[in-house]
């Protein structure tokens, strides 16, 4: 009885931790796919966080903070796209200029706002008619916050605009072969500004998630890195949203786990040493990547810009 | 039908002219006042040897780049072509000789590409794949819509260029070296097409440098050298003599004589060798071979038939399931290329760009690349001599008559044919015993091609034994004492020098066992 009640409650628990990761990592699919590599993911993620936060502090408006996240979100990522397509700089470099740039100015920000972490009103689980009173499943699936449901639909959303929508197939095919995307009339740069720009609006959204729905509280580097998982998801999930998705799942069950590590010690009746229980989510990405990178297809053209007859 | 439409239902473009064309790269004259034009139903070959302008000219038309003075016409209106897609609105397409195709992609995608849906903004593959159902009927163009472009063989890839430029309304059409990857099955297949395309009224211009290809498609035909426009002529008037004479700028010569030559020991050998291609299947299967001394034995077949395979296995790049392999007596099977170098081997590798050069090193790097780390390259083995380097490779520049602007000169920036040329004198400088030949001159232009023959023939008569796997029929057998024929990735016929021709080997490539 008490594992069942533990195992609903990791189960619950790891949904709503995956929440960031599904954000920020299907943007990143975006950008990937279109041959942008982002590695300042996190640095969007903590300016979104904060952004969301602030709103909400201010004016305790839940879609306001949203909105702002979204939108600081994508101007980042438009900055990120003007300095990766238009000036074709080294990707993994000004990702992690991008990545420094965010952590200061977020915390720089919230030094001079709101200096003590103050806990806001963040959203609110939903109740949902019949589905959260369902018996174990409710509590796993159907009493979360309304960015979850969002980040999760997303999946889906996403899969189908890569692989059904017109401007799916332009994603792949510059991220494949720029050159004839390019010799099709199809503008290498527009396609990526978008991609990239949209990749930022999920980054942004992903931190949203973290301080107005999940912690409902801001602090300097209140992702602790989890922008850089989201990358490496990416690579695990090999470019596919619903692979993305898995990947966060799995990452974000090793997460919950290690969150009621004494607890699950107290049933289990053993005892693991807490660096282990830490170190736990990082060991598994790395593993998994290690058998995730084989047999995988990668854009041929991510990190390399696209200039009009070079080959 | 209307009489101004193609069967596709586009219209057609009675005529395109290019007049006093001009176009610089920094530091030169691409394209130099050039006139060029192309009526409806007909073929006009552009011909020239790499870095005569044909291809910046044909740029230029399809909008990739913008000339600096000149002016275009289509249908006696003046028209700016900004953009490849504006080129396509105007009814221009053009198969480049690079395919523009994205391999994970499948055809139906590939042709859907940059393309308006007929549903909005989702996807429309079903209206997509019939209509290019439809089209390949028209035009005999068959291929499977579903089928990922990686799978197809070239001539097939080459289809669906052609299919996709039809699709979206070409009504002229550029072809850029259209048989530069194909078999002579494959050639007379396109040829088929577009003579059929030209009868019902669309324009073709076709770049190329193959003149007995020229010769046979082409109504018209324009050289071009240096930039500048030299010759045109009716195709009816013109001979292999002159055009070659005209590219190049000099009398050429076309045909070589072999002298006679006693074949040595067999310094290649391979028992019974199989190995697994990049598929996974076994693209290699027990292949028995030897290769004397001072012979060129050539490998016929049709792209993808195990050639590949066969080279990367005797240069060590790839591992044999079965058999063995001996140079010179010595039982090297899988060994590293690096002991197969110092075995003797030198192998001119078939993907040039990947496999022969680094993109980014300049002449003389890319020209020590197997020798950085020895006499007289390097000092005790660690440190590079530049001084002797770059002596030693103007030397080589001088005397494989490279065109580079110097030994520092970025690789990329040469043209194909100069490429080679330094892959060949990096290879040979290290006089080796024996000599894999893969490809030696696909995308090179006559003179270089020439000139690489002359060096092959060279190195026969010096004792080195030598296999040129080629899918150019001709050269094979302008150059082979042997020629063995590979098809599904077994040898299907050996023919002598003397009993070789083009049409046995096409029905041995085709896989027919025919006894000589």
């Amino acid at each position: 009885m008490i594992t069942d009640i533990l195992k609903a409650s990791v189960a619950a628990s790891a949904i709503r931790l995956a929440t960031p990761y599904i954000f920020a990592s299907l943007g990143e699919t975006f950008g990937q796919r279109s041959g942008v590599l982002n590695l300042g993911v996190d640095g969007i993620m903590l300016l979104g966080a904060f952004a969301a936060y602030y709103a909400v502090f201010e004016t305790g408006n839940l879609l306001l903070g949203v909105l702002a996240a979204l939108i600081v979100g994508m101007l980042l990522g438009l900055a990120m796209a003007f300095i990766s397509v238009t000036l074709q700089a080294e990707q993994g470099i000004s990702g992690i200029g991008l990545y420094l740039f965010g952590l200061g100015l977020s915390e720089l920000l919230f030094q001079k706002t709101v200096v003590t972490p103050t806990p806001i009103d963040g959203f609110p689980r939903v109740n949902l008619p019949i589905l959260t009173d369902l018996p174990v499943l409710g509590e796993i699936f159907f009493h979360h916050n309304l960015l979850v449901y969002i980040a999760f639909a997303l999946v889906p959303i996403s899969a189908f605009v890569l692989n059904r929508t017109t401007f799916g197939l332009q994603i792949r095919a510059v991220g494949q072969n720029p050159e004839a995307a390019d010799a099709m009339g199809i503008s290498v740069a527009r396609v990526r500004y978008m991609t990239v720009t949209i990749g930022g609006g999920f980054a942004g959204l992903a931190g949203a998630s973290l301080s107005i729905a999940l912690l409902n509280i801001f602090q300097s580097n209140l992702t602790a890195g989890q922008g850089f998982i989201a990358v490496a998801l990416v690579y695990f999930g090999a470019w596919r949203p619903y692979w993305v998705m898995g990947g966060a799942l799995l990452f974000s069950t090793v997460n919950a786990l290690q969150l009621q590590v004494k607890t699950i010690e107290n049933a289990l009746g053993i005892n693991v040493p807490s660096e282990f229980a830490v170190m736990a989510p990082y060991v598994v990405t790395i593993i998994t990547l290690i058998f995730a990178s084989k047999r995988v297809e990668q854009p041929t053209a991510l990190t390399k810009p696209f200039e009009r007859g070079e080959s | 039908m209307p009489e101004n439409l193609l069967p596709t239902g586009h219209r057609r473009i009675e005529q395109m002219r290019m007049q006093g064309i001009v176009k610089k790269f920094p530091g030169v004259l691409a394209v130099d006042h050039v006139d060029f034009d192309v009526k409806a139903g007909e073929i006009h070959a552009l011909l020239g040897e790499n870095g005569a302008g044909k291809s910046t000219l044909m740029k230029i038309l399809y909008g990739l780049y913008h000339p600096e003075e000149g002016h275009i016409y289509l249908n006696d209106q003046s028209v700016v072509i900004r953009s490849p897609n504006h080129a396509i609105q105007h009814g221009i397409g053009m198969i480049h000789q690079h395919f523009m195709l994205v391999p994970s992609l499948t055809v139906a995608e590939n042709v859907a590409l940059g393309m308006k849906s007929s549903r909005g903004l989702i996807l429309d593959l079903e209206v997509v794949s019939n209509r290019i159902r439809e089209l390949s009927e028209i035009y005999g163009l068959q291929v499977n819509p579903n089928s990922p472009i990686w799978q197809l063989a070239v001539g097939e890839q080459q289809r669906v260029e052609i299919l996709r430029a039809l699709y979206r309304g070409a009504a002229l059409l550029i072809l850029d070296e259209p048989t530069a990857v194909l078999t002579p099955q494959e050639v007379d297949d396109l040829f088929r097409i577009l003579n059929q395309m030209t009868a019902d009224g669309h324009a073709l211009i076709f770049i190329s440098h193959k003149l007995h290809e020229v010769l046979a498609i082409s109504h018209r035909i324009t050289v071009l050298r240096d930039g500048k426009r030299v010759y045109s002529i009716p195709a009816e008037s013109a001979t292999k003599e002159i055009l070659a004479q005209m590219m190049v700028g000099r009398p050429v010569v076309l045909r070589y004589d072999l002298p006679p030559i006693e074949p040595g020991p067999a310094l290649l050998r391979l028992e019974g060798v199989s190995a697994t291609s990049d598929r996974g299947d076994e693209g290699l299967k027990n292949i028995s071979l030897n290769v004397h001394a001072g012979e060129i034995v050539g490998v016929a077949g049709v792209s993808g038939n195990g050639q590949r395979e066969l080279a990367q296995v005797i240069a060590g790049m790839r591992p044999t399931t079965a058999g063995k392999i001996w140079l010179d007596n010595d039982n090297v099977t899988n060994h590293s290329p690096a002991a197969m170098n110092q075995h003797g081997l030198s192998h001119i590798p078939e993907a040039r760009m990947t496999d022969g050069v680094i993109k980014n090193f300049t002449v003389a790097e890319n020209f020590v690349l197997q020798n950085h780390g020895r006499k007289p390259y390097a000092w005790g083995g660690l440190f590079m001599n530049f001084r002797s380097i770059t002596r030693q490779c103007k030397t080589a520049i001088k005397d494989y008559e490279i065109k580079t602007p110097s030994h520092e000169t970025p690789i990329k920036s040469l043209s194909g044919g100069n490429i080679q040329k330094l892959v060949l004198a990096r290879e040979l400088s290290r006089q080796p015993r024996v000599l894999i030949a893969a490809q030696p001159t696909r995308g090179v232009d006559i003179g270089a091609s020439e000139y690489i023959h002359h060096r092959l023939l060279e190195e026969r008569s010096k004792g080195t034994a030598i296999l040129l796997i080629s899918e150019d029929l001709d050269e094979i057998l302008a150059l082979s004492d042997r020629i063995v024929v590979m098809y599904e990735g077994t040898i299907v016929g050996e023919v002598k020098r003397d009993a070789a021709d083009v049409r046995t080997l096409g029905l041995m490539m085709a896989g027919s066992k025919v006894t000589v």
